[in-house]
């Protein structure tokens, strides 16, 4: 039964999170930050969720390139 | 018709691509243990689907717009984030490019290594499971794509039709061929579509969280271009780097036997 469960969430883990779970985190916080600056502080930020996946793949190029050639 | 033209092609683009995979692995099974029981499979994966679709499909209908759109908006673009991850380091050589050839020798040597066992009614259990799970996995994937657009765009019926053209069309293709379907680029179009999934994922979740984009809708027209430019640009860079590290490579080594023999 805990194996059962162990699988079904490493699966739905791989499924969405993938990889990279930088990647995702970072998204996420992007997204919060967006809403917060939205909501709080007035900011219309359409700017800050495109900048973040931006740097989010390319520090992940960078940590899965790493000492390779 | 038109508004739902792109909706329909990246649809289709993002389904053509999971179904070639799930392909690959039906025929292993089929041409190498038993048609019966891949075909069982199958059924029983389509089941399991129609099932998710069945109970996720009204429940994310329920949900209000807004939050609809960031949920969804911050998935897609984790998931479109890290095809677009993966078809760069494929691109740039740091990972293999994804071989439907070789996959399916791989799963032909494996299924031709297995014994056949009959189990709760099905002639060959091997046959059955691997037929079971690829279909399964890929077509989660497609089942992901078509309610995320579809609800998205309040258009899943221009959703729907993208993902059943993509696998009417691989179907045909695979009986034609009878082959796996390796002459298509698949990295490239995994590419394609990892740029697609950003984008929206970008657009739906920052809309989600409360931004207004400049030219509503039409932004969309800004930020597709920009993701393809930007992830071109970091394969650019990663190429660049290999060659630089690559020639640097036997320099370093020359200088290293100078510094011992001098």
């Amino acid at each position: 039964m805990l194996r059962a469960l162990k699988s079904f969430g490493a699966f739905w883990y791989d499924f969405v999170i993938g990889d990279d779970w930088h990647v995702a985190a970072i998204v996420v916080a992007a997204l919060a930050l967006t809403a917060l600056l939205v909501h709080v502080a007035g900011v219309n930020a359409w700017w800050l969720v495109p900048l973040a996946a931006f740097a989010a793949l390319a520090w992940s190029l960078r940590r899965a390139t790493a000492g390779k050639s | 018709m038109t508004a739902a033209l792109p909706l329909v092609l990246t649809v289709f683009v993002a389904c053509a691509v999971e179904a070639i995979e799930a392909l690959t692995i039906v025929l292993a099974a089929g041409l190498t243990r038993q048609w019966r029981s891949t075909f069982q499979g199958m059924a029983a994966a389509l089941v399991v689907l129609a099932a998710i679709v069945g109970v996720l499909g009204p429940t994310i209908t329920l949900l209000p717009l807004t939050a609809l759109r960031l949920v969804v908006g911050a998935l897609l673009a984790i998931f479109g984030l890290q095809w677009l991850r993966k078809a760069i380091l494929r691109a740039t050589g740091y990972k293999a490019l994804h071989d439907e050839a070789s996959a399916y020798l791989r799963e032909v040597a494996a299924a031709k290594a297995a014994p056949e066992v009959a189990k709760r009614g099905v002639s060959d259990w091997y046959a059955f499971t691997l037929a079971f799970k690829g279909v399964l996995l890929e077509g989660l994937e497609v089942v992901f794509i078509v309610i995320t657009f579809g609800d998205n765009q309040r258009n899943l019926g221009a959703a729907v039709v993208g993902a059943a053209i993509a696998v009417v069309v691989v179907t045909v293709a695979g009986i034609a061929v009878r082959a796996p379907l390796a002459k298509v680029p698949e990295n490239a179009l995994k590419f394609v579509v990892g740029i697609m999934l950003t984008s929206f994922g970008t657009f739906w979740g920052a809309e989600g969280a409360g931004v207004k984009w400049p030219g509503s809708d039409a932004a969309l027209l800004v930020i597709v271009p920009v993701v393809a430019l930007v992830s071109l640009g970091y394969a650019a860079w990663l190429r660049r780097a290999r060659r630089v590290n690559a020639a640097a490579g036997p320099q370093a080594q020359v200088s290293q036997t100078e510094g011992v023999t001098s």
